[in-house]
């Protein structure tokens, strides 16, 4: 084999892109896999992992140089001295926003598998069947059954911890020991289920930390809560502590660091992708790589981009572009809305760690069979009690050793939800490229034109004030419902763009997450999402990624693609 | 979930409006601009170190001189104030020293610890007052904002009335002590790997707080 020549090609090495990495090569496949950013390497590269906050010149804090540097990430929680390196430059990835859109990304090895989350939910038919049964676009090419073994199978190798609650539209799943909720949380929960006579629920989140030690993993979760430093125990899934070691013990990996991927070679005479084009980062080279199947992870927008340079000579949209929906459909999860307030009574309790997870409601709001509201879908909540620390007011004492002795004790009990609420696909939600403007390497960026509508913000309302009712109901005190505004992007669950459905004409993708107009190349990121759910995505994309591949390596076999 | 929780946990609210505390002060309206230096002395360094000291003294654990709590908030003002801010700041180094000499006769460097805390008492009264008159120009302009259109994201933090310098000096000493080395590990249960989780302990009066990495 030369050596610019493999069995297959994956973009982007996030959380798909080391799933479609791994599952290839433990299929016998030579892969390689691009990432437009630099390396790092597990354990070794996560500077910050074991950093105390006084070793930070502004103990983790942001300054007005930062503010002025990041116009975007300053937006949000990932605007601060640790581990800044790590959310990539404004300034180097520039993009245009017609309309509000904060656009939060890891250009590096591992993307955004490093920092994220790691709540880890199944979808279900609720989900799977929503566009079809609301008449809103299209519908799912798939059903629940069709991902179900994946869920099983990638929840096994990631390490999910969670506890099983029978719900359908929120199935359960193999999992680790849950983590148990404190004692302000249990009884929250159990005065919820009480009050709504057991049709709504809150129970510990599902979370991608270990709770025991599985094979392939150095050690269990050592309750930190400092993930997205990275972990020096390896203890939550990502690319480098989980996928990545999968995929280079095969000894069939290629890593490549620095290759921005440009465009899928189109061949028109085969009607089959050649490989991709790569710009490298660091030395403005173009190279080009040749296989027998892409795999394209590169992020829901970014996935985008590279179809829509791809093959304009035929399709001046791009590649996957002949169903007008190329771009289109951007969705993504609101937030930043909820209630919080105090508990009384439990001072004689806490709790020992620092619990790197929640609690869960999950979606309540127009069940089958319940009452209907004014708007489609629904959402859960993320939130969970806890003590005050120090950054709290004290009342009694304004200076002096009483009051340092205050501060130095754990405070009142205070309790607190947060909604993430389901964005319906617009057609007129789209990115686009750039006419004009460009970024470092000459390359044209995207352009957003996206927005919250009118379904989303009478959700909102429901999001706002059903949470104070619940936490109330609970015997919450002084409750403060907020609603703090939101831009699509502050999900960081960008979603569509490439959506799966039925028929060419209407999507971009088969229900193999096959580009219709070009069958040996796979978009398996968040762009071939048909709707949004409320329920965090990155299970789904990881699911998603192993199915799509255990099909394309069958059909190479077949000799198909 | 930290990285939703992330700022919560970095951001000092002890004023219920956030200076430097997530960083992010903005819409502050100008002072009148005095004529006050912009950089500060070993003299200024001092000075702080005594008022954070007399805020969160020294007893059975370090207090915020030991700390080094008066050189940070240097760091913090140069490097994370907005230029209102600074200015704030600065004119409120020399306002205490006034309200000091005006109180006891003397200079606030000159001052004894008791003499200290009750000036420092009475202008944490002062700041209570201030923050009341503060939040409700904060109500009033928000309704204001709801009868015109929506609010624009970026500025959801902005507020009419500008911080009071004492606000500003009480949150640094008490974000700069407990996030130090000697504070975290002398003022808390500096516990940075628990190694487990356990949901439900028991807990009496007077045992610290526990506190990691965040």
């Amino acid at each position: 084999m030369a050596d610019n020549t493999f069995d297959a090609i994956v973009v982007g090495s996030g959380i798909s892109g080391g799933w479609a990495a791994k599952e290839l090569t433990e299929r016998g496949l030579k892969v390689l896999m691009l990432d437009r950013g630099f390396d790092i390497k597990h354990k070794v590269d996560y500077a910050d992992s074991n950093k105390p906050p006084w070793e930070y010149p502004h103990r983790g804090g942001r300054t007005q140089k930062m503010i002025e540097e990041y116009p975007v990430l300053k937006r949000d929680y990932p605007l601060n001295e640790r581990n800044l390196s790590w959310w990539c430059s404004d300034q180097d990835h520039p993009y245009v926003e017609k309309k509000p859109f904060g656009w939060f990304r890891g250009y590096h090895v591992g993307g955004r598998s490093l920092m994220w989350g790691r709540q880890s939910y199944r979808w279900s038919d609720l989900d799977f069947e929503a566009n079809a049964k609301d008449g809103i676009a299209i519908d799912w090419p798939i059903r629940y059954k069709d991902i179900a073994p994946w869920y099983d199978h990638v929840e096994t190798f990631a390490g999910i911890s969670g506890s099983l609650e029978g719900l359908p539209h929120l199935p359960d799943g193999k999992f680790l020991p849950p983590m148990a909720m404190n004692i302000v949380e249990q009884d929250v929960a159990k005065r919820i289920k009480e009050h709504y006579n057991n049709q709504r629920w809150m129970f510990i989140g599902r979370s991608a930390n270990l709770t025991a030690k599985i094979p392939g993993r150095d050690s269990a979760c050592q309750f930190r809560n400092i993930c997205s430093n990275g972990c020096p125990f390896g203890a939550y899934f990502s690319t480098q502590s989980s996928t990545l070691p999968a995929a280079e013990k095969t000894g069939n990996l290629t890593l490549r660091p620095w290759s921005i991927c440009t465009e899928v070679i189109y061949d028109k005479d085969t009607k089959k992708a050649k490989g991709v084009r790569v710009l490298d980062a660091e030395n403005n080279q173009t190279y080009e790589y040749y296989s027998k199947v892409v795999f394209l992870c590169a992020s829901s927008l970014n996935s985008a981009w590279i179809l829509m340079r791809s093959a304009t000579n035929i399709w001046p949209e791009g590649l996957g572009s002949s169903s007008g929906e190329l771009g289109h459909n951007v969705m993504d999860h609101h937030l930043k809305i909820g209630a919080s307030g105090d508990v009384d009574g439990y001072e004689d309790k806490y709790y020992y760690g620092y619990r790197p997870n929640g609690v869960y409601v999950p979606r309540y709001r127009n069940l089958p069979g319940g009452e209907k509201r004014n708007y489609l879908r629904g959402f859960g909540y993320q939130g969970g009690a806890s003590r005050e620390s120090w950054t709290r007011l004290v009342a009694e004492y304004s200076i002096g050793a009483e009051f340092k002795d205050a501060l130095s004790e754990p405070g009142k009990w205070t309790m607190g939800i947060g909604g993430f609420g389901e964005m319906l696909p617009y057609h007129d939600n789209k990115i686009t490229i750039s006419k004009e403007k460009k970024d470092k390497w000459g390359l044209p960026v995207l352009e957003f034109d996206v927005e919250f509508k009118e379904n989303e913000k009478n959700m909102r309302i429901d999001i706002m004030n059903d949470a104070k009712e619940m936490l109330e109901a609970a015997g919450v005190k002084n409750v403060n419902a907020y609603d703090n505004g939101c831009e699509p992007g502050w999900g960081i669950h960008e979603m569509g763009t490439a959506r799966m459905g039925k028929d060419p004409k209407t999507s971009v993708l088969n229900s193999n997450n096959q580009v219709w107009d070009c069958k040996n190349l796979f978009v398996t990121d968040g762009a071939c999402m048909t709707s949004a759910s409320c329920v965090n995505p990155s299970l789904s994309y990881m699911a998603l990624t192993a199915r799509a591949v255990d099909f394309a390596v069958k059909e190479l076999k077949k000799q198909n693609l | 979930m930290d990285r939703r929780e992330l700022l919560k946990m970095i951001a000092v609210v002890t004023g219920g409006v956030v200076i430097g505390g997530d960083f992010l002060l903005t819409g502050c309206k100008n002072p009148d601009s005095g004529e006050v230096s912009m950089v500060f002395s070993e003299e200024n360094i001092a000075f702080l170190d005594e008022v954070a000291e007399t805020i969160l003294p020294q007893t059975s654990t370090a207090g915020a001189k030991a700390a080094g709590v008066g050189r940070f908030m240097t760091v913090m003002v140069n490097d994370c104030y907005t230029k209102e801010d600074q200015d704030i700041f600065h004119k409120g180094i020399v306002q205490l020293d006034e309200a000091c000499e005006k109180m006891h006769g003397h200079g606030f460097m000159k001052a004894t610890p008791e003499e200290r805390k009750a000036l420092l008492i009475s202008v944490d009264k002062e700041v209570a007052e201030y923050k009341k008159k503060q939040a409700d120009e904060k109500r009033l302009a928000q309704e204001k904002n709801k009868q015109g259109q929506e609010k624009p994201t970026d500025d959801i933090k902005a507020q009419p009335m500008p911080n009071h310098y004492f606000q500003q000096l009480k949150q640094l000493a008490i974000f700069g002590y407990f996030t130090s080395q000697k504070g975290r590990t002398e003022g808390l249960r500096f516990v940075p790997v628990p190694g487990k989780w356990e949901s439900v302990i028991d807990y009496k009066k007077g045992d610290k707080s526990f506190a990691g990495l965040t």
